[in-house]
């Protein structure tokens, strides 16, 4: 399984939404493959709405079933998972048509 | 233009300090003081910076009758706007452990240079660095996205050991809320532009709700993190000023509100015209505040509102 150390990206905080797209783009390419990818957040302590959003919403979206079968995350800090938890639900709300947020 | 400076410019009486401002001729501004014992919240110097830059530094000047108390200015960085020479000397030493001084962030790359030194600069650990960080990390990424100022962000910090409460000021320069949410919002006003940019799911780069770098989250979350740690919270645009008020301090824990005006606040709307944004904010980090709680609770408010719109069975995210 393709492992991706968050921390080598961003290292201890996540905020820059570049980096978090240069994530996004590895994750696309795996997905559009069916191929697994752990999200290592080993070592960051924490991330913004916004760099969880750049990384995972486009994967959401593109391919909402197997996102959630194919993508892992380890090491996360309770703020990294409640951040992620954010951003995941309200992508499937949008998904299903809702007002945005 | 005109600033002056009192012996009270804090968030709690911002609309004070803002009734005071000319926002007259663009083309010079002079900064006062008024009071020969300045309190000044760093929301109140980024905003003077920004101004400053607008005008430039040549034609900016710092009429500091102050005293001794005036040397805040020039340890926060104000007359590096000034063609005002300070008045001061001194040791000039470390400021880490106080305060950040006025700083202009002009790339994403700046701002994670900016947040990871914010912990060391303020002396605080990991855990209570973490909500500074994540309110930087909004405010300015809001800046650099939907501003669409050439001089980027104004950013100044305080840490009150005593209090122990972070002050934070953001502020640009550049087309203000209302211009930045006309295209697919049309807000009918300043005050409007205010309150879409508070409110879940409204961002100016899309009518979409959410696309693949914007969920209109950023602003939604920093304000709630101030509400329920009744922490002062202002975002100033055009002519209007909404300055959260703190809930009772015999609620337990406040309601989140998708509407900020559904919040206990206060609006001004005929302020000084100011042509692009300013954000102050004061974050208490009083150990019974733990970032990570306060996190839980917006998500599960945020569920909730989502949950009583539709019933919808989220997928869970695997966490090994």
């Amino acid at each position: 399984m393709k492992k991706i150390k968050v921390f080598d990206y961003v290292g201890e905080f996540g905020e820059n939404k570049d980096r978090a797209q240069k994530i996004r783009k590895e994750i696309l390419l795996k997905l559009d493959r069916e191929k697994p990818v752990e999200l290592d957040f080993k070592n960051v302590s924490g991330a913004t709405q916004s760099f969880i959003h750049a990384m995972i919403a486009e994967p959401i979206r593109q391919h909402p079933e197997t996102f959630f079968e194919l993508i892992s995350f380890s090491h996360c800090s309770d703020l990294v998972k409640t951040v992620i938890e954010i951003v995941s639900e309200y992508m499937q709300e949008s998904l299903a048509g809702g007002v945005a947020t | 233009m005109k600033i002056y400076f009192s012996n009270n410019d804090i968030l709690k009486s911002f609309n004070y300090f803002l009734e005071s401002v000319d926002l007259g001729r663009p083309n010079e501004l002079i900064i006062k003081t008024r009071s020969n014992w300045l309190n000044i919240h760093p929301a109140a110097l980024v905003f003077s910076a920004a101004l400053a830059s607008v005008c430039g530094k040549e034609n900016t000047i710092i009429d500091n009758t102050a005293g001794d108390s005036g040397l805040y200015l020039d340890r926060m960085g104000l007359y590096n706007y000034s063609k005002t020479a300070s008045p001061y000397s001194y040791q000039s030493h470390d400021p880490a452990g106080r305060f950040i001084p006025i700083s202009r962030i002009k790339t994403q790359e700046d701002q994670s240079r900016f947040v990871s030194d914010l912990a060391p600069l303020l002396h605080l650990d990991q855990d209570k660095s973490q909500t500074i960080r994540y309110v930087v990390g909004e405010l300015v990424r809001n800046v650099l996205e939907h501003s669409e100022s050439e001089d980027g962000a104004f950013v100044a910090a305080q840490y009150r050991a005593k209090s122990n409460v972070i002050s934070l000021g953001v502020c640009d320069n550049g087309i203000g809320l209302r211009n930045s949410l006309a295209y697919f919002y049309h807000p009918n006003d300043d005050s409007e532009a205010i309150r879409l940019a508070l409110a879940p799911g409204v961002s100016g780069t899309t009518n979409r709700g959410v696309t693949e770098n914007n969920a209109g989250a950023g602003l939604f979350i920093v304000k709630n993190l101030s509400r329920i740690t009744r922490s002062h919270f202002v975002i100033y645009s055009g002519k209007s000023l909404y300055k959260l008020l703190l809930y009772d301090k015999r609620t337990n824990k406040p309601r989140i509100n998708a509407n900020a005006f559904d919040d206990k606040h206060s609006l001004y709307e005929n302020l000084p015209d100011f042509h692009g944004t300013l954000v102050g904010i004061d974050i208490s980090l009083d150990d019974t505040n733990d970032f990570n709680e306060q996190m839980e609770y917006i998500k599960q408010s945020f569920t909730k509102a989502l949950n009583d719109r539709r019933k919808i069975n989220y997928r869970r995210v695997k966490f090994l």
